[in-house]
Parts: structure tokens; C-alpha cells; sequence
């Protein structure tokens, strides 16, 4: 659940907004290049973001008797890397903004970072971190996701705190009441999310074999030639 | 149902299970509008913090019922979905192009190399007997 139409002050918006279009721009450019140099993953790019067209279009209920929706947003940055996330993030953000009067115009820019940005980006140091850990694949995979989903919804927490301070408690204060809000009834969701993940690349590994070792998720005979070149 | 498949249907089956236990348990109960959304409540909460806040802006596009806004929320779960089924059933028609042209060579190969063995005439019925099996 983004932030709604107008619930941002003009300057907070407008700083979220600044915040938000380098990365963009730089997606735009990452997402043009891997397109050109790259043709045959045009296809797989497509599935990344309609994965994220339909997973940010369920609304489902939680433990804490209201509704949100997960983000999709940690399997495209898993294969393709985050930057190109915050395009596509940016597009299903544009599509709810102007066709259903979800989230906003003016929020554009303060749920882009959350959910283009930093979700994609924390999802995919969790899953890189795994990796490097050891984990299995879909281990990783599942956090990947999880870490997505939820860090996305408590920076909606944090923008609103920010925004909206207690008057008593202040920040902190406030960042409870839209923790509660948004970050409690997104773990449910977080787990689902990272469960369908999962599947999506369980189903990527059998028919997509040549994409995942070309973009690095599966080890391919590149990986294999640097272990060989390491241990000598 | 082989093993792949039998893991897969269990990671739908606890997908489904996280959204009706909620409903189920009857875990909204204690709200006056159970299952609102999280956005409309923070919308309450920010009320809450600042009793004169006013939303300075306006969504250009307002679906006109809840019936037309969960039909464009329909319509874009199902956008997404038509591309995912296109993708991955554009991807098992290529594997089972490719499986049958790997068999069909294979056959083709198989018989070249019994062909081999009594001259040259076996390459050429191997080679022709390729696009029939």
C-alpha cells in the first residue's frame, strides 16, 4: 500500500521526488543498455515486471485485520540488479497512480524510493549476502524477496513519520503508530511474497537455464573457469 | 505428480493458507471496518497526528465505484499474468522444439554411425530418415 494522493506536505514530496530521479534515470539507462547488448533478455525482463504488475495489483488481508499488497520487486533485481527495478517499479507505481487512485502523483517520488528503490536494493544485498555465505539458492532467493517487501514498507513508515511527527512522542512515536500500520501487516505478506518468488525462479531454473547462467543466478561454465583460475 | 511439481503445488497451498487464515481466525474482528486497507488507515492515523491536514492534491482519475476500481485492479493482475503464462509457455514450446530436433539428430546420428560401418549409402538414409522420426 503506497502513500495516497496529497497525504505528503509539498516540501516533503518534492525532496523524495529529487531523491528519487537519479536513480530512475539511471535505471532507464542500465535497463537501455542490458536491452542493446542484450536482446534475447527482452523476453525475461517482460516477466520480471509483469511479476510485479500482478503481485502489486493482490491485495490480501494479514494478522493485523487490514489489507496490503506485495511489491514483486525482489525477483527482477535478483536477475537483472536493482537499477533496472526502479523503471519498472516506476511504471506499476504510474499505472496504479493514474488509473486507480492508488497512491499518487505527488507521492510518485516518495514511493518510488521506497519501493523502486530501496526495496530492490535491500532485497538484493540480502540475497547477494546469502549467496556469499553460502546459502542456497533459493534460500536466498525466499530472503531476497522478504527483505524486499518488508524494507519497502518500513521506509513508507519512516516517510510518513518524518512527514507526520507526534506531537508528544515525535518522530519515534509516530514511526510506531505507521509501523504498526504498514511494517506488522506486511510480514505475512513478505512471506507469501518470498514463497511465490521462490516458485517463479523454481520455474525460471527449468526453462531458462541459458538466461540465469548468462545473468549470473545460476553457475555456468563462467563461474566455473573463475574457480578454476582462482584455485590455481 | 513428480517430486518438482508436488513442491511447487505445497508453495501455492501455504500461499493461499497465509491469505484465509487471516479471515478465517476472524483476526479483523476487533475493527470497526474489518480489512481496509493499510493506506486508508494511515490516512486515519495521519488525521490522528494532525487534525488540520488537508490532502493538497487530488487524484486526476478516480475510479467511479469500488466495482470499477477492483475491476482495473483485475485488470492489471491479469496483464501481468498473461505475460508471465506467455513467457512460460513460450519457453516449454522452445525446449520441446529444441528436445525434438535433439532427438530427431540423434536418431539421424545413430543411424549414420550403423551406416558407417557398411559404407557410404547409411549416412544418406540416416540423414533422410531425420525429419520423419
Amino acid at each position: 500500500m503506497h502513500i495516497a494522493e496529497g497525504y505528503l506536505p509539498p516540501v516533503h514530496a518534492a525532496a523524495w521526488g529529487v531523491a528519487s530521479a537519479p536513480f530512475v534515470v539511471h535505471g532507464v539507462r542500465a535497463l537501455t543498455r542490458e536491452v542493446r547488448s542484450n536482446p534475447e533478455s527482452t523476453l525475461l525482463l517482460g516477466a520480471a515486471g509483469a511479476f510485479t504488475f500482478v503481485l502489486s495489483a493482490l491485495k490480501l488481508p494479514s494478522v493485523t485485520g487490514s489489507c496490503s499488497h506485495p511489491t514483486g520487486t525482489g525477483l527482477g533485481a535478483i536477475l537483472f540488479r536493482p537499477p533496472i527495478m526502479a523503471v519498472l517499479g516506476t511504471i506499476t507505481l504510474l499505472f496504479q497512480a493514474l488509473l486507480l487512485a492508488h497512491g499518487g502523483l505527488t507521492t510518485l517520488g516518495a514511493n518510488v524510493f521506497s519501493m523502486a528503490i530501496v526495496g530492490p536494493w535491500a532485497g538484493y544485498g540480502a540475497y547477494v549476502l546469502l549467496r556469499r555465505f553460502g546459502a542456497p539458492l533459493m534460500v536466498a532467493v525466499f530472503f531476497g524477496a522478504f527483505v524486499a517487501d518488508l524494507s519497502t514498507y518500513c521506509v513508507t513508515s519512516v516517510q510518513l513519520a518524518l512527514a507526520f511527527p507526534d506531537p508528544g512522542s515525535g518522530i519515534p512515536g509516530a514511526l510506531a503508530k505507521f509501523g504498526g500500520i504498514f511494517a506488522v501487516t506486511q510480514i505475512p505478506l513478505a512471506v507469501s511474497e518470498g514463497l511465490l518468488t521462490v516458485l517463479v525462479m523454481r520455474l525460471l531454473t527449468q526453462s531458462s537455464k541459458g538466461d540465469l547462467i548468462r545473468l549470473g543466478v545460476l553457475a555456468g561454465r563462467t563461474s566455473e573457469r573463475r574457480e578454476e583460475a582462482t584455485a590455481r | 505428480m513428480s517430486r518438482n511439481a508436488k513442491i511447487n503445488t505445497l508453495l501455492l497451498l501455504i500461499v493461499a493458507a497465509l491469505a484465509v487464515l487471516p479471515l478465517a481466525l476472524g483476526l479483523g474482528d476487533h475493527k470497526e471496518e474489518p480489512f481496509t486497507g493499510a493506506d486508508a488507515e494511515a490516512e486515519t492515523a495521519i488525521t490522528e497526528l494532525q487534525p488540520d491536514y488537508e490532502p493538497w492534491f487530488s487524484p486526476l482519475y478516480e475510479p467511479p465505484s469500488g466495482e470499477i476500481e477492483s475491476a482495473l485492479f483485475a485488470l492489471q493482475a491479469a496483464l501481468g499474468a498473461g505475460v508471465l503464462a506467455y513467457y512460460f509457455g513460450l519457453r516449454r514450446g522452445r525446449r520441446q522444439g529444441a528436445a525434438r530436433a535433439g532427438a530427431d539428430e540423434s536418431d539421424a546420428g545413430a543411424a549414420t554411425a550403423t551406416g558407417t560401418a557398411d559404407g557410404r549409402g547409411g549416412s544418406g538414409g540416416g540423414s533422410a530418415g531425420g525429419p520423419g522420426a
